[in-house]
């Protein structure tokens, strides 16, 4: 990586947008229209200050542009010189979509038409116009008499040592008090050292200030808003009959928010963290191999042996959580991306819905949060789309008039389960059932159970259908929605209750450094299948194999024929080409299915991802690799890749052998 | 003046230890039949026995496989096999010598290690132009050490992945002509 320093601070900068946003966003949501949280107020303001500071520094001039009508906005705001309410709040909630948009153009990651952020920023700026006239005559110094909170403030301010660390500069803080009115300043120099003691990183200088204002405490206190953490302060109304003020005041309030604020972090490459995780991965596997050798020997002679490797176990998987655990984020970050979502499709919709979110600290890898926006922005207007019915619907069904949908995230078995519930109509079989029809995509005779007819949205061609005709079936991208969980080597079902509403329920793997796959053999070598895409394994009998010419072998399982890949000449692996084996049943994105035919199922288990590509090149039919317990390699499939493959060889034979595979149950895994 | 006579002196020392460092180079040889190879000393990152490789789908026949050397996927090539002389059969006494080769680490099967030369620039000759099989496209040049010839390789030429990949064509197309003849026959 050949990085320069301006590289660095670009990406840190984009990095703090990202969490501000987030932030500010989360802050205006749980803003309460009738009671505006000050400290929320507050919050926003810095976040879109701070942001302001960075695009400058960087040049992105649109950004700043922008970012400065909206700060003098929120400023407004929470001056109160400005009241927010509903149809307001929802301007500020689209100014910080534009913002959001702005940063990402600045990152050139999707650009944005010049000027689209104007119809807003014009909307800001008439709002502040609107009602924020007599404002400036209050801003000026000049109109004492109209302040009643105005008067004369005994100001203790000392920076210490992270004050100039965070490069901020007292002078421009006491050039910033002057502008308030007339400040008489003391600087105090007793804890100056001599010139050979002094550093230059040290702050050694405090001051005193006697500040005669129009402006009232909160508006003083303002001015320190930035340093708040970094300085020792006291601000006390200053009565010129009592010379002595009691201090510490203003301390107090500043240590209490700081208190209440998160934990302290630090800010890592994600590179290092990936190094960090790989590096345990390994440590895991070679302990496992060094438990599976000393299984062999004897115990009484090695005991001190058998304690240390046992201890080493323990250690070894605490330091895998808690390497894992550094990647791990709260779902928080994607859900407070919904209620907007739910807001806007409503309105557009004239329906009234409610959001409620359960589980929202529930912690995630950082790669599968990046995956999880797109699947759930789409379940979440499916619902808002197809679920929710309009209120006078729901009325008519004696149902509350705002429907509600529940997004909810929770660990179970080792996995993420995030759960998608409304209240609305529920789906509708039969019209789904004739859709599926009509699209020819099921046979109309067909016996499906109720199942199977709701997993039929899932289907390419039935989204299609119903988005082009705008019927309201469920179903708008729920392909995609497959896909991407499926990508991510998650599961989703649907369970539906007829007029009491349905549920989307996404199972996903906690991380996706780790796979959940079934481990195989073919060919003399072993692969790992991915679990997400394996619907079964049989044991044929003889009569459910047929020939078919340029296809090889054929399996008919319950009306439907299923093309048959043999593993071993599908990778060329020149082995007899006579297997007796297995045929383990997947599916491909798309419901396209196909059955490989394997020798042995080892059994279930939790791999390790590794690339090929690093060294090696890619491989059709290979996702990745891993290591197993006894450290060689074994291939993960592609299931999808595999399909694809047209390199069948017809002169290979597959002879299922009831005789040397009885179907019982314990040549399945359980 | 003194400052000014200094800087020449010392900079003739220093261009005459480089010089002796670009003119003998260290080559780790090794041994396939009664064949020496030598690769760069400075691209040699390990020497470990032959273990078990994972065979790879529709790998050319050179590729022996990948193994996990701490972690990392290693794909292992007969070199052997690259140079169209069969197979190695392997056995615990065979080397793999891991390599670099640009960003990537390769391992190469080789029969045994030999030894380690210093060789000079102007000690290496051009490998002689072949007009059949380009061996000698893979060869940085020819050496004779007490009499014994030495071939270095240039092993970004030798292991280069556009190569593996045709390989990979190869074997996926190889397999598929059968196929598409079998179903000429029948039409």
């Amino acid at each position: 990586m050949t990085d320069t320093p301006f590289d660095q601070f670009r990406r840190t900068f984009f990095e703090e947008c990202a969490d501000l946003l987030t932030m500010a966003e989360g802050e205006l949501r749980g803003l309460d229209l009738n009671a505006p949280n000050s400290e929320s107020l507050h919050a926003i303001f810095r976040a879109v200050h701070s942001i302001k500071g960075g695009a400058g520094a960087f040049g992105f001039d649109r950004l700043v542009a922008f970012a400065h009508g909206f700060e003098s906005t929120l400023d407004a705001l929470r001056d109160h010189r400005l009241r927010l309410d509903r149809d307001h709040h929802d301007l500020i909630m689209r100014a910080f979509d534009v913002l959001a948009d702005l940063v990402q153009d600045a990152h050139g990651e999707s650009p944005m038409q010049g000027g689209s952020e104007q119809d807003i920023a014009d909307a800001l700026t008439r709002w502040r116009g609107d009602t924020a006239s007599p404002a400036p005559l209050s801003a000026s110094p000049a109109a004492h008499e109209k302040n009643s909170g105005g008067g004369c403030y005994l100001i203790r301010f000392t920076p210490n040592t992270q004050m100039l660390a965070k490069a901020n500069e007292p002078l421009l803080i006491l050039r910033e008090l002057k502008r308030l009115g007339q400040a008489t300043i003391t600087v105090d120099l007793s804890r100056l050292p001599g010139l050979c003691e002094m550093s230059s990183q040290e702050s050694y200088l405090s001051w005193t200030i006697e500040l005669h204002t129009a402006h009232d405490l909160d508006r003083v206190r303002e001015t320190f808003e930035f340093v708040l953490d970094d300085c020792e302060l006291s601000i006390t109304e200053h009565d010129t009959r009592k010379t002595e003020a009691p201090a510490a005041e203003g301390t107090e309030a500043p240590r209490g928010q700081t208190s209440a604020a998160s934990p302290t972090s630090m800010r890592v490459d994600i590179d290092k963290v990936d190094r960090l995780v790989n590096m345990v991965g390994e440590i895991v596997i070679t302990q496992a191999m060094l438990s599976q050798q000393i299984a062999h020997m004897q115990i009484d002679k090695h005991q001190e042996l058998m304690t240390g490797i046992e201890q080493m176990a323990w250690h070894t998987r605490e330091l895998q959580e808690s390497v894992m655990a550094i990647r791990a984020q709260p779902v928080r970050s994607v859900f407070q991306r919904m209620p907007r979502l739910v807001r806007e499709l409503s309105f557009a919709l004239g329906k009234e819905v409610r959001l409620v979110t359960e589980g929202e600290n529930t912690e995630v890898d950082k790669t599968v949060i990046e995956q999880l926006s797109d699947p759930l922005t789409h379940l979440i207007r499916n619902s808002v789309d197809h679920g929710i019915e309009t209120p006078d619907q729901r009325e008519v069904a004696e149902k509350p008039r705002i429907g509600t949908i529940t997004l909810s995230a929770a660990h179970r078995h080792g996995r993420i389960v995030i759960a998608v519930d409304d209240d609305g109509a529920g789906l509708n079989l039969e019209r789904i059932r004739a859709r599926a029809i009509e699209r020819g995509l099921i046979d109309a005779q067909a016996d499906l159970d109720q199942e199977a007819i709701l997993n039929l949205i899932f289907l390419p061609g039935f989204s299609t259908a119903a988005a082009v005709t705008n019927i309201s079936g469920r179903g708008v991208g729920m392909d995609v929605v497959k896909r991407n969980v499926q990508a991510m080597g998650g599961r989703v079902t649907v369970e539906s209750r007829p007029g009491q509403g349905a549920r989307f329920t996404l199972s996903l793997p906690l991380t996706l450094a780790v796979l959940d796959g079934m481990l195989v053999r073919a060919g003399g070598e072993r692969y790992v299948i991915p679990l997400a895409g394996i619907i079964e394994s049989i044991c044929p009998a003889p009569g459910m194999v047929a020939k078919l010419v340029g296809c090889g072998d054929v399996l008919h399982i319950r009306g439907e024929y299923v093309r048959l890949i043999p593993l071993h000449t599908a990778f060329n692996l020149h082995d007899d080409a006579q297997t007796n084996g297995l045929v383990v049943l997947v599916e491909a994105e798309g419901g396209r299915r196909a059955g490989f035919i394997v020798d042995e199922i080892i059994g279930q288990q939790q791999v390790v991802i590794k690339s090929m590509e690093t060294n090696y090149t890619h491989i059709p039919g290979i996702s990745a690799a891993t290591i197993l317990g006894d450290g060689r390699v074994a291939l993960i499939l592609d299931i999808s890749g595999l399909m694809d493959m047209r390199m069948m060889n017809p002169s290979s034979s597959f002879a299922p052998d009831t005789t040397a595979y009885p179907l019982s149950s314990d040549c399945l895994p359980s | 003046m003194a400052l000014e006579a200094n800087p020449p002196h010392s900079e003739d020392g220093a261009s005459r230890q480089e010089q002796g460092s670009t003119q003998a180079r260290q080559y780790v040889t090794f041994t396939i039949n009664s064949e020496e190879y030598g690769v760069d000393i400075m691209d040699v990152r390990e020497i470990k026995g032959w273990t078990h490789a994972t065979r790879l789908p529709n790998a050319p026949s050179y590729v022996r496989g990948v193994i996990n050397l701490r972690g990392l996927m290693l794909p292992i090539f007969d070199l052997r096999s690259r140079f169209g002389q069969g197979e190695t059969d392997a056995s615990k006494t065979h080397v793999i010598v891991i390599v670099a080769v640009g960003s990537r680490t390769i391992g190469i099967l080789v029969d045994a290690v030999s030894d380690i030369l210093s060789i000079t620039q102007d000690q290496i000759r051009p490998a002689p132009e072949f007009e059949q099989g380009h061996e000698a496209a893979y060869l940085h040049g020819l050496v004779s050490v007490s009499e014994r010839m030495v071939a270095l390789l240039a092993l970004d030429r030798l292991f280069d992945l556009a190569g593996v990949r045709e390989g990979i064509l190869d074997a996926a197309v190889a397999e598929a002509v059968p196929q598409a003849a079998a179903q000429q026959a029948i039409a």
